[in-house]
């Protein structure tokens, strides 16, 4: 097939062409090193369209005279009876680019090929060529996306590079935009990681649910790694500055290979059985999803599930999402932030303990006070309460008492009034009246009163007063005789 | 009155030490305690946080290994890690 220049005098009295029904069916217009230049691509061929820059200058711009110049090629090629037209190699370029930026399936592909060629200057751009059998392409990585690489090429690799397609107008040269980067096959090992997450969740094992709390203060902290790993080392560089209390227990296992997935699975259980930690750190540095494929295994995610102890894990970096990942009980994006999860930081404990010691001194302080409080309490009670009821008391029994003596008294009184009186009667009874009055006398000396008790206290013609019941008469002694 | 008999602060390992300590103030706080009673629960309090500072000022991280044994077990093994 022939393809014809544009003529000049074309752009002037027709549009571009539009989108020839040929769309999809024929490859884009790739130029391939080492063939023919192909035909000036800015006719339709491949259903692209043509950008309207796209096109030669109009004829006026053009040194016609130069173009006089080759008067047999012109008139071999002039049979469309246009006058050919030269281009400048800018305006080819351009229109090339042109066309190869139009073309969106050029814009967002996938291209596999081994790497050649690998370069990176200063600029941190990322150079290098991917080539096959038949043919190579140049690829270029700007710096932005070289960085957030987390696979690194190197030479006689075959990866696949994503990018769109430009052309590099100072070379002349089509080459690849690319901005990521991955290993042949991973493209197959995601699709397989999609399909057994969406079984899983399914399954709901990663149900938050499910998840559990990881202890505040674990004593034992189990971590299922490589020993060799740097993330072993890592995470013990975190747990001696913030929780060197704790215990660690370590379960080796590889991390990445074919025995990774039955290691890990064993040291999950070994560390369950074992060594019965509190919490139990699962981690891995960084890799390719090739090298993480072992987290990405069912059967690793079932035994994160069926761990006693709660599971933390840190797989990977910051964007690696693990199959165990989502099962585990916390997910940490490294395994410096697993172990920074799992423990409380030292600064923040001592801090939590020196207020712990002021709490404990309030709490003494406040018991005291009640204390004091209750005394005080206790104190105006004996000063008001107590002390006047127990005197109520004493009161009330001692006017018992007076009552008691007072009652005790008049009876006692009464019985001595009694006995008085019959004492009386007695004294009546016994007393000289009644004698006297029963007959009997007393005789007195008359001169002294004296009681005259025996014959001998008189003396003949001595005078004396007798005393009878009714009074008194004179009586002179006679003769003294003994009786 | 809990934990008459316990065991000297020196003997505990951080997480016993905090988990009384914290046991010990929510006794406090229960206020239901003789003054007596009280007092030495404070003393206590005080002691177990004292351990506590001094475990998290001093401890070192203690590393230990799964290791397979002949019965088809585990055993603890001493564990160095390069940092």
């Amino acid at each position: 097939m022939i393809v014809f220049p544009l003529a000049g005098q074309l752009a002037g009295d027709s549009p571009s062409p539009q989108t020839s029904p040929s769309r999809g069916r024929e490859q884009p217009p790739l130029p391939s090193r080492g063939r023919e230049q192909p035909p000036l691509p800015c006719r339709e061929r491949a259903g692209v369209r043509v950008d309207p820059q796209c096109r030669p200058p109009p004829s006026g711009s053009v040194d016609t005279a130069r173009a006089a110049q080759y008067p047999p090629r012109v008139t071999q090629l002039s049979f469309t009876g246009y006058a050919p037209r030269t281009w400048t190699i800018g305006d080819l370029v351009r229109c090339l680019r042109q066309m190869v930026e139009a073309d969106f399936r050029l814009q967002d592909l996938w291209v596999k090929g081994e790497v050649s060629n690998l370069s990176r200057p200063g600029s941190g751009h990322l150079y290098f060529t991917l080539k096959d059998a038949d043919a190579s392409l140049r690829c270029v990585m700007w710096r932005s996306d070289a960085v957030r690489q987390r696979y690194q090429p190197r030479d006689g690799e075959t990866i696949e590079a994503h990018g769109r397609l430009g052309v590099y107008e100072s070379a002349g040269q089509v080459q690849l935009y690319a901005d990521t980067l991955r290993p042949t096959g991973e493209g197959e090992l995601f699709q397989a990681f999609l399909r057994l997450k969406a079984r899983l969740e399914a399954e709901g094992l990663f149900d938050p649910a499910r998840k559990r709390r990881t202890p505040p203060w674990p004593r034992r902290i189990g971590i299922a790694t490589s020993p060799a790993a740097a993330a072993l080392s890592d995470v013990v560089h975190v747990l001696r500055r913030r929780f060197p209390v704790a215990e660690i227990v370590l379960a080796p296992t590889p991390v990445q290979g074919p025995e990774a997935p039955a290691g890990i699975v064993a040291a999950l259980q070994a560390l369950n059985r074992h060594a019965r930690p509190d919490v139990i750190l699962l981690v891995r540095g960084g890799g390719s999803l090739e090298d993480l494929a072992g987290f990405n295994t069912e059967e690793v995610a079932r035994a994160v599930a069926a761990s006693e102890a709660p599971v933390i894990s840190g797989i990977g970096h910051e964007t690696d999402f693990t199959i165990a990942d989502f099962v585990a009980d916390l997910r940490a994006p490294t395994p410096s932030v697993a172990a920074e999860l799992a423990t409380p930081d030292r600064l923040e404990l001592a801090e939590a303990i020196a207020g712990t010691r002021l709490r404990l001194q309030r709490l003494l302080e406040q018991r005291l006070q009640r204390q004091r409080d209750e005394l005080r309490q206790t104190r105006l009670g004996l000063a008001a309460g107590a002390p006047r009821a127990r005197m109520a008391n004493a009161r009330q029994r001692v006017d018992e008492m007076q009552l008691r003596a007072l009652r005790g008294l008049r009876s006692h009184l009464a019985l001595r009034a009694a006995s008085v009186r019959g004492l009386a009667q007695t004294l009546r009874a016994v007393g000289p009246p009644a004698v006297l009055a029963r007959g009997y006398a007393v005789v007195q000396a008359a001169a002294t009163g004296v009681v005259v008790r025996s014959t001998g206290q008189v003396r003949p013609g001595e005078a004396l007063d007798i005393r009878v019941h009714d009074g008194t008469f004179p009586a002179t002694v006679s003769a003294p005789k003994k009786g | 009155m809990p934990k008459v008999k316990a065991k000297p602060p020196e003997e505990l390992v951080f997480e016993q030490a905090l988990e009384e300590l914290q046991e010990v103030v929510g006794s406090l706080e229960s206020g239901e305690l003789a003054l007596e009673d009280s007092l030495k629960l404070f003393e206590r309090g005080q002691a177990l946080a004292d351990r506590c500072s001094q475990l998290l000022e001093q401890a070192e991280l203690r590393m230990r290994q799964l290791v397979p044994d002949e019965r088809g077990g585990y055993r603890e093994e001493d564990l160095e890690v390069e940092e």
